[in-house]
């Protein structure tokens, strides 16, 4: 293949890439954007493999047959409830990809020597700076995923002096740089391209670990950012401009999603990355003491109000996601649907542990896509709902939000399910929710508590309606 | 011994309401009370001595007999002069006793100071405070929708057209126009009645914070164009500022012109209802208009209500009535049961059928208006505010917004100006090739940017597998070194072949799958 034809062949890759994100603008379009990404790397596959450089077949023919059967297996197996888990995961795989491709140019003896003056500098940085990037993601998004997959405590690890500790990792990192574009040797520099990759791997753990369960939507958004700049950056070091457009799109798609993400939860993306969020544990926050009563329900209650009611908004959070509920409410909804009550699904941008998580479990329990809104299109109606129902969510419908200026979550935009005629709330106890910050939700006189886990409660609200 | 309830029948002229109904008996006798009613007592409200009986109380057929030996007596009038036995109830009441019934002690101080001479415990049901730990006691609210109710029903009475607008086969009917003044408790309840039964409906009210009850009503709010802050303590309305009255005013008068039908419900906690409709407001109504004034009782919002009854002037029927409740005699009584057992449940918190007042409840002691023959009020203010002010959201946000406005322009300036330096920098020392791949990744960026921000929201989770599976094209770099003699470079390329295919095909397979399941 000609080096035109190949470079005709990348440009038809990035434009198809372009249209796969642009297809998911909505649900109609999403399927036919997918598969438009999938031509795109067929493509970009097919036209890299014939090319000149590629010779050894045999090698190739494993590898890729083995990983593809092995993306095919766990991707036709994974839980949608084990989707952020997945996730985290493939991220670390294009992390730990771009340092291996980082350190394989490096050694590579026919890539260096025809590089001299800035062209090497520049080379050498780019080499560093998708090491570096990589490394972070790799272990960041290992961590992430034993976080979400609990197999790591979700609670934030907050070091001593952990900015500190940050910092000087980081000015490290930019001495060890310095040192190794200047390095004479390859072995001299390879020394400390090691080092820094071990540091880099170091800080990816330290800052995952400081980070609490409920901010894993951000956490996952940045990891998908970074895998994306680690991308870009090995483009820059292979001179390859579909890596380098590819890379850009993905980073930038991480970036607004954390951005997004962030500004559901009203903080500032750095407040979030330097960790410690909730460190409370669950205490509440002395002065937001709320007074009042709690009114106790039971699942029979509830189903007689979801059924003489003429509108139902069900938010669901995290707890949903927990208990596996996502099926029973489901079949709740089809029934009241057929009753001729209007149920509609509320999704706070930040439910759950990654961005549009609940959509997801919705979806997969067969609930029709149009009367699952986001936020702002349903905050507006909450006053005409006669019924709402929260499965297994805190933070993202506690009014102090809005009405408590001192309350640690002031200003984080929340669904006013408050408004609505009466709330019934579907809670394990009575405990604090991520943030640790008393619910006053609980102490409306229109609000009913459900106790106990959010698929049993489900199932018997399922039972009497 | 538990303590004995008394329900006399109601002596005040045509009034129709008593103190329980059958189903509110019961629950007194299951707190622990005895219960004994007058003979006759739930006739106006349809309910009959042998429905009591049949819950547990005892029928007693001697009003004096009654009074003398209840220990708590419930009633629904404050104490007056009997009718029938020429005395006053006040004298009727056993020393010692507690009464429990409206009473407006603003207004009626001398029968308070005669109840305490008679060494009596009094709770006031008027005087329960607003607040919403009270609010399953409080009489008022449920009397005032009742009232709201009923005017609607009266308005529908006296008026000679449709509520609804219709097409009939005869001709158009146009829909009735109903303007309701005031919407607290009664308000509302008038304005969700007309609504339903198909008038167009609007309403005012002095305090801005009730727009969004009134919409959600279903009704317009009228505005005026004038801020003044309406509300005063414990959420009720305060006097205005003439100017704001005299915006009040015009909007009123524009307002009869067009509307079939005006219920007013403006009072202001003791002092006279005030003069809303002008005689010359009454004048411009159409004939066939109809007024409902439920503040009749309190000097009216009508210049021409004569409290009491309903008079036709200027071709207008203004309905003065000052009994509504006492016109759904068995609603009316069934809610104000139901309040005096809740106020009951908390004053028997054993379920013992003894009361015990404890004086540091802010509910207990704001009712109490007499304890143990002293007058206890007026009650000192309250620990705890009725309703939590508004914010004082119009006036703070005026300065910051125009700061703000200018930081972002300064900052976009240094911004701008820094990435200029720095691309100047750049271009200065780097070769050309590079400055070529900077070029594509700069402009891929903000394709990215502008192609993300369309996406749904709904699909974010596909959105990250999918820009995960495209990620993998990193696959690239380490197929361009597979073929690597160099042994070291060959092993390093594999392994991320093998990660970064299962990267592809995990990525758009979990996407295929997600997206299979997204359906209408």
């Amino acid at each position: 293949m000609t080096q035109g034809l190949l470079t005709a062949a990348y440009l038809a890759a990035s434009v198809l890439f372009i249209l796969a994100l642009g297809g998911l603008s909505n649900q109609e379009t999403a399927r036919r954007g997918n598969v438009f990404g999938m031509i795109g790397m067929v493509i970009a596959l097919v036209a890299t493999i014939t090319g000149a450089q590629v010779t050894s077949y045999t090698a190739l023919g494993v590898c890729m047959g083995v990983g593809a059967i092995l993306g095919v297996v766990v991707a036709a197996r994974v839980q949608m409830t084990a989707m952020p888990e997945l996730v985290a995961i493939l991220h670390s795989f294009v992390g730990l990809a771009a340092v291996l491709v980082g350190f394989a140019n490096y050694l590579d003896p026919s890539v260096g020597t025809h590089f001299t003056g800035t062209e090497k500098a520049i080379h050498e940085v780019e080499i560093y700076l998708g090491v570096l990037i990589g490394a972070v993601t790799f272990t960041g998004s290992v961590i992430a995923f034993g976080k979400l997959s609990a197999r790591i405590t979700s609670k934030p690890l907050l070091l001593p002096a952990r900015h500190w500790l940050n910092l000087a990792m980081g000015l490290l990192c930019i001495w060890l740089a310095a040192k190794f574009v200047g390095a004479q040797s390859l072995p001299a520099g390879l020394v400390f391209l090691v080092i820094m990759t071990l540091i880099a791997f170091a800080f990816g753990v330290h800052m995952v670990m400081a980070i609490g369960g409920a901010d894993m939507p951000v956490v996952i958004s940045m990891l998908n950012s970074y895998s994306g700049w680690a991308a870009a950056a090995t483009g820059f070091m292979l001179s390859n401009d579909l890596l380098i457009v590819t890379g850009a799109l993905v980073g930038s798609s991480g970036a607004i999603l954390s951005y997004i993400m962030c500004r559901a939860m009203n903080r500032r993306f750095l407040a979030v990355i330097a960790g410690g969020f909730g460190a409370e544990g669950g205490t509440v926050i002395a002065g937001s003491c709320v007074q009042g009563e709690v009114v106790p329900t039971s699942a029979e209650e509830t189903a007689l109000l979801l059924k003489s009611a003429k509108s139902v908004v069900v938010v669901p959070g995290y707890g949903m996601a927990v208990a596996q509920a996502q099926h029973a409410v489901s079949e709740i909804a089809r029934r009241l649907r057929e009753k001729k009550v209007n149920v509609r699904f509320a999704i706070h941008p930040v439910a759950g542990r990654m961005p549009g998580h609940m959509n997801v479990l919705l979806a997969e329990a067969k609930v029709p896509y149009d009367i699952v809104l986001e936020m702002d299109e349903i905050n507006k109606d909450f006053p005409q709902t006669d019924a709402v129902l929260v499965i297994g969510a805190n933070d993202i419908v506690n009014p102090s939000a809005l009405e408590d200026p001192g309350s640690p979550i002031a200003g984080m935009p929340v669904l006013e399910v408050w408004r609505a005629k009466t709330v019934v709330v579907m809670k394990r106890s009575m405990a604090t929710g991520y943030a640790g910050v008393e619910n006053p939700l609980f102490f409306k006189e229109n609000t009913r508590m459900l106790f106990g886990d959010a698929k049993s409660s489900v199932e018997a609200i399922l039972v009497a309606i | 011994m538990p303590m004995k309830i008394g329900i006399p029948k109601e002596i005040h002229a045509d009034e129709r309401r008593v103190a329980a109904t059958p189903e509110t008996v019961e629950q007194l006798i299951k707190l622990g009370f005895s219960v004994t009613l007058e003979a006759g007592a739930g006739a106006g409200a349809n309910f009959a001595d042998d429905a009591y009986r049949e819950e547990g109380a005892e029928i007693e057929p001697d009003a004096r007999k009654l009074w003398a030996s209840a220990d708590l007596v419930l009633k629904v009038r404050a104490p007056e002069t009997h009718p029938e036995l020429c005395i006053d109830e006040v004298d009727l009441i056993r020393e010692g006793a507690v009464l429990i019934s409206f009473i407006w002690p603003a207004q009626n101080k001398e029968l308070l100071d005669r109840l305490a001479a008679r060494k009596v415990t009094v709770l006031a049901m008027d005087a329960v405070p607003r607040i919403s730990r009270a609010q399953k006691l409080d009489a008022l609210s449920s009397m005032a929708n009742i009232a709201g109710y009923r005017a609607v029903i009266e308005a529908a009475h006296c008026f000679g057209r449709f509520f609804t607008g219709q097409i009939t086969a005869a001709g158009k009917i146009p829909p009735a126009k109903v303007m309701v003044i005031g919407a607290g408790v009664a308000g509302l309840a008038a304005i969700g009645v007309a609504g339903s039964m198909g008038a167009i409906v609007r309403a005012f009210d002095t305090r801005p914070e009730v727009k969004e009850q009134i919409e959600s009503m279903g009704a317009e709010f009228l505005e005026l164009d004038f801020k003044e802050e309406g509300s005063g303590a414990g959420g009720y309305a305060k006097v205005m500022s003439p100017e704001f009255i005299k915006a009040e005013m015009e909007l009123f008068a524009r307002q009869a012109m067009e509307v079939d039908i005006i219920i007013t419900t403006a009072l202001i906690p003791g002092r006279p209802a005030p003069k809303l409709i002008t005689a010359g407001m009454v004048e411009s109504m159409q004939n066939g208009s109809v007024i409902v004034d439920l503040a009749a009782e309190q000097g009216g919002n009508c210049a021409l209500t004569e409290p009491g009854r309903v008079v036709v002037k200027q071709g207008v029927s203004i309905i003065g009535y000052t009994d509504f409740p006492s016109r759904l005699p068995t609603q009316s009584s069934q809610l104000y049961g139901a309040n005096l057992v809740h106020l009951l449940r908390d004053l028997c918190k054993e379920n013992n059928g003894q009361i015990v007042l404890d004086m540091e409840d802010d509910v207990v002691r704001t009712a109490t208006v007499i304890k143990d023959g002293e007058i206890t009020w007026p009650p000192p203010p309250l620990k705890t505010p009725a309703i939590a002010p508004p914010k004082p959201a119009a006036e703070v946000p005026v300065a910051p917004p125009m700061a703000k406005a200018a930081k972002p322009t300064w900052g976009l300036a240094m911004l701008m100006a820094v990435a200029g330096l720095l691309l100047a920098g750049l271009g200065g020392v780097s070769p050309p090739a590079f400055l070529a791949h900077f070029t594509v990744f700069v402009l891929a960026c903000f394709i990215g940017y502008m192609v993300v921000w369309n996406v749904s929201p709904a699909l974010h989770t596909p959105l990250m597998s999918v820009t995960n599976a495209i990620s993998g094209i990193i696959v690239i770099g380490a197929l361009l070194q597979i073929s690597s003699p160099e042994p070291l470079v060959w092993i390093l390329a594999a392994v991320a072949v093998l990660i970064a295919t299962v990267n592809i095909f995990g990525g758009f397979f979990v996407t295929q799958r997600m997206l299979q399941m997204f359906r209408k």
